[in-house]
């Protein structure tokens, strides 16, 4: 076979060479395409599974590992959750990039019987200076309102950040959150000789040919005309096929299902057959299509949306095919289950395909050499000398809320439909969105986060930064951390510097679920987030999950009444590495990611978990992004309806304005309460080891902070408000 | 006193109405599935939220022939309740059985947030337990709410005191800026002239319960309840 074949599809010559050993022949045309498919990077994970294995996967709760996604339980109820991205079809084509992106791993949540309860995203773009990034979100948050609203599955969270290195590739990332009921959830197996395959949902098309393989794994490169790789999504299909779904795995007559997703019917058939370990048979005639003359290959390896794979127990076939026809939904016999191990494809009698499922699921692993990238030896070195001290802390600051990654997203959030379901009780703008559980006393904290920045300059502490913010967010609700999902944006992995960033991250996950014991349930990986200009920021986002035991006991950020004491948890160090600071008004992305010292992290988190929980806290609210002067004006604003001002007199950290102001100190957290609470809470932060610190105290309609006896800040908070509310708006609309 | 809930495929506030009914107010309630042409013992439908078909279409254009909306015209022409609640209320207008229509958002985009809205005719069998012009804190959650209706048709509506909810800020005034989507006069709710059919943009089954930020919206439900039992009693 022509090497331009087996290489246009995304095979190595070594991959080809093993493919002959393994068929001891030449492949068929849709064999290749198979293997081509799973044994991307996307599916068969062949250069990041070594590192993977690095993460813990137990923790207080017990927890669940799917094929699909994962969870933990909770009494008798399952909480699956998983995040997966959507990266280089949202450059290609944003709206339907984004939208396929939430149908994708909705599926992938309701195809364990668990009902989607939520949804939270982070996305990454370019500066909104640039007409196509401004293209690229207005396209991803139209895609996202767009899947997600009609599926009445609420958008609750997320983040979104502006970079340059993400010009030219940006991140779309979707976590999906669902509950089903402990011991009935289903799994992605097809065993039992002779049982049906079924294929239900939308017809195929050629649309998403070779998503996961041409598109996922590999880098953009000029001049390249990928729109084709993209599938076209369809919300009301996609709703229709959960409840169908839901309904049908209740019956009990399901033995396993498998959305089609990446690399669609080749990756459902051998990846059911291998984890059921048994074979498959299916005629490829039967599929529903909605394209004629679709070749073999295409059909095998379409990634049209809305579809699934069902393992029905034999007899059945028909009571479950009643169930999708009810909801206007394809269902038909397309095989069954045999016992040879190997996944059989014909087409009108003639086999196409006949390969060992577990050769194909059993993707080739690599280890890829890595290297301790170069700019880091220039980026470290941030002088802070050299920097000078600002004269108009009003005016940085100012600008500081105003800044893309800082301002509200509320542009952005009330195009989702947040609230449908009626469960989200702490909406989008606070710290964490909370959901609370039917039918029990219980809710749940979710949250996604990175610095990316951080990683950049500090990969394996910029990661374990990641988890710990995370898990101080959902603290901030009142919230335990339970556990969490990831999805790992790095650049080409064949590249040693990108690799060094991929392993670093991963070590500082595993190494910060370790010591806070959250196990990591479920992931993704995405590499090749390149454009010509070089790799994207590594990014590894974190989605975590807590748990809130008494649901009267949530936490927001705001600040609720006037004299109420401020409190500090925690410490202000002279440090302004990676800050927003030093990035927006200096236009430096250099030294080094914020010391973080996990005692002192996890001598905070109890704290302020330890006091909310015992009902003494009026508002929490996590420091990140732009610093203490930042966090304590979205404690006076973000409640747009009962703004409450501050005076804050009594910091008495002895480092810079700049640093006081607007460092980006790790674990801390800004909590308020009456006065009567601040000595109990004193107590529990004495006993805890954490550093604690009256700061000042609420009211007014003003914003001070005084340092020295000094006015650093003095605003009104409708001027502040007014900037960062509507300062992500008027650039999008520029 | 029992309560319908119309189930198109695409509906998906009708698991939420069905828990606030149910959940919160004990009240009798079964789903009626779109194909079903029967309302047997049914005092009160509601037309749930959602995109029904997926309001490729226009909103509502589709939906309103599913096999149920038949039965429904006649259920209200016998002066039964049938409320609509934003995909509902669209519906409920593609069947003619509101007046005027629904155009796009006037900033086109989806748009999900708690509004205001003041009770203009608290003597409704969908508002009969709200004081007169009390202020409700309800969400919106829609991209087509832009009611609109021609200037002979609101005359109408005003003479006959059919508009009942109008967008306003907390205090109540309902001047333009309070105004959301751009609905012509601020028209939040309207009802029929038997006043017996209601549509309504916001969602009270999601302001029914303190814990998800007010519980005004369970009125709406209440006030229903309590006309269906005064009702009954006349029967």
């Amino acid at each position: 076979m022509k090497s331009e074949i087996y290489r246009s599809l995304g095979l190595s010559g070594e991959e080809y060479q093993k493919i002959l050993e393994i068929l001891e022949r030449e492949p068929t045309p849709t064999e290749l395409a198979m293997f081509s498919v799973e044994w991307s990077e996307h599916c068969g994970y062949t250069r990041s599974r070594n590192w993977l294995k690095l993460f813990p996967r137990i923790g207080r709760y017990q927890t669940f590992i799917g094929e699909d996604s994962g969870g933990i339980v909770v009494d008798d109820l399952a909480i699956m959750f998983k995040m997966e991205s959507h990266n280089h079809p949202s450059q290609v084509e944003p709206k339907q990039g984004a939208a396929t992106g939430v149908g994708g791993i909705i599926r992938d949540i309701f195809t364990t019987g668990a009902r989607p309860i939520a949804s939270l995203n982070s996305l990454r773009f370019g500066p909104l200076q640039d007409s196509y990034n401004r293209y690229l979100l207005t396209g991803v948050v139209d895609g996202i309102q767009f899947y997600g609203n009609c599926l009445g599955v609420p958008t609750v969270g997320g983040e979104i950040y502006f970079d340059e290195s993400y010009t030219g590739n940006c991140l779309v990332n979707v976590m999906s959150i669902g509950i089903g009921k402990k011991g009935k959830l289903a799994r992605a197996r097809a065993s039992g000789v002779g049982n049906s395959l079924m294929y239900v949902g939308a017809s195929t098309g050629r649309d998403g040919i070779g998503g996961c393989s041409v598109l996922a794994s590999q880098e953009f490169k000029e001049d390249e005309e990928k729109r084709p790789t993209v599938q076209i999504g369809d919300p009301f299909t996609e709703k229709c096929l959960i409840e169908a779904t839901l309904e049908a795995i209740a019956t009990g007559h399901i033995v396993g299902i498998k959305d089609m997703g990446a690399a669609g019917l080749t990756c459902s058939t051998s990846e059911m057959a291998s984890a059921g370990e048994s074979g498959v048979e299916i005629g490829l005639q039967l599929v529903p299509r909605r394209e004629t003359d679709m070749e073999p290959w295409e059909v095998m390896m379409s990634e049209s949306q809305e579809r699934m794979l069902l393992c029905v127990k034999k007899g059945k076939e028909k009571e479950v095919e009643k169930i999708f026809t009810k909801w206007d939904l394809n269902a038909v016999v397309i095989g069954r289950v045999t016992e040879d191990g190997v996944v059989r494809v014909k087409d009108k009698g003639k086999i196409v395909a006949e390969i060992q499922a577990q050769a194909l699921t059993e993707a080739p692993i690599y280890d890829m050499p890595y290297k301790k990238p170069d700019y880091l030896n220039e980026s470290k070195r941030l002088d802070i000398d050299i920097i000078p001290e600002s004269k108009d802390h009003n005016g940085v600051f100012l600008k500081l809320l105003g800044s893309p990654s800082i301002s509200s997203k509320q542009w952005v959030y009330q195009q989702y439909d947040h609230m449908v379901q009626t469960n989200t009780i702490v909406l989008p703008g606070s710290d964490a969105a909370v959901l609370r559980l039917k039918g029990t006393d219980k809710a749940i904290a979710a949250t996604i986060d990175c610095n990316s920045c951080y990683c950049y300059l500090n990969p394996y502490l910029g990661a374990q930064i990641a988890v710990a913010e995370a898990a101080r967010n959902l603290v901030c609700s009142g919230a335990e951390p339970a556990a969490l999902t990831d999805c790992l944006n790095f650049g080409n992995p064949e590249k040693p510097d990108r690799f060094w960033q991929f392993k670093s991250c991963v070590e500082g996950i595993a190494y910060a679920c370790k010591f806070f014991e959250i196990p990591v349930v479920s992931g993704n990986v995405s590499f090749f987030n390149e454009n010509p200009e070089g790799a994207i920021y590594p990014t590894p986002a974190i989605g975590m999950i807590g748990i809130i035991d008494d649901l009267t006991k949530v936490c927001t950020q705001y600040f609720k009444k006037e004299n109420d004491i401020i409190i500090l948890l925690g410490i202000c160090k002279e440090e302004l590495g990676g800050s927003e600071y030093i990035k927006e008004m200096h236009g430096l992305a250099k030294g080094d990611a914020p010391d973080l010292d996990l005692q002192l992290e996890q001598a905070v988190q109890h704290t302020a978990l330890e006091a909310i929980r015992k009902g003494l806290v009026s508002s929490a609210h996590d420091c990140s992004e732009g610093g203490l002067a930042v966090a304590l004006a979205e404690c006076c604003i973000s409640n747009r309806e009962g703004m409450i001002g501050a005076v804050i007199d009594k910091l008495t950290f002895d480092i810079t304005k700049d640093a006081l102001l607007f460092g980006e100190s790790q674990s801390r957290i800004i909590l308020s309460c009456i006065k009567e609470y601040v000595h109990e809470i004193r107590n529990i932060a004495r006993k805890n080891n954490a550093p604690f610190q009256i700061i000042g105290r609420t009211g007014s309609k003003e914003f001070k902070i005084l340092s020295g006896g000094r006015e650093l800040i003095n605003l009104s908070l409708e001027k502040m408000a007014e900037k960062w509310a509507y300062s992500l708006e008027s650039l999008i609309s520029a | 006193m029992k309560f319908g809930i119309v189930v198109f495929p695409g509906s998906n506030c009708d698991r939420d109405c069905f828990y606030v009914i149910k959940d919160i107010l004990n009240q009798s309630v079964k789903y009626i599935w779109h194909k079903d042409t029967r309302l047997d013992n049914i005092d009160c439908v509601v037309l749930p939220g959602g995109f029904s078909y997926g309001d490729y279409l226009r909103t509502g254009a589709i939906a309103r022939f599913s096999l149920i909306m038949k039965r429904i015209s006649e259920f209200a022409e016998g002066g039964k309740a049938v409320i609509g609640i934003c995909n509902g209320f669209q519906i409920l207008l593609e069947a003619g059985l509101l007046p005027g229509a629904m155009l796009r958002n006037r900033n086109l985009h989806f748009i999900c947030k708690y509004v205001y809205i003041k009770t203009e005719n608290n003597e409704t069998p969908f508002t009969n337990l709200c004081k007169k012009n009390q202020i409700l804190k309800i969400p919106i959650a829609h991209n087509e709410g832009n009611y609109y209706v021609d200037e002979d048709g609101l005359k109408e509506l005003k003479r006959n005191k059919q508009i009942i909810f109008r967008y306003c800020n907390r205090e109540g005034r309902t001047s333009s800026e309070f105004n959301p989507n751009g609905a012509i006069d601020n028209i939040a709710g309207i009802m029929n002239r038997k006043g017996n059919v209601l549509g309504m943009m916001p969602h009270p089954e999601r302001s029914s319960e303190s814990a998800l930020g007010s519980n005004d919206g369970l009125l709406v439900f209440k006030s229903i309840v309590k006309w269906l039992e005064k009702n009954r009693i006349k029967d």
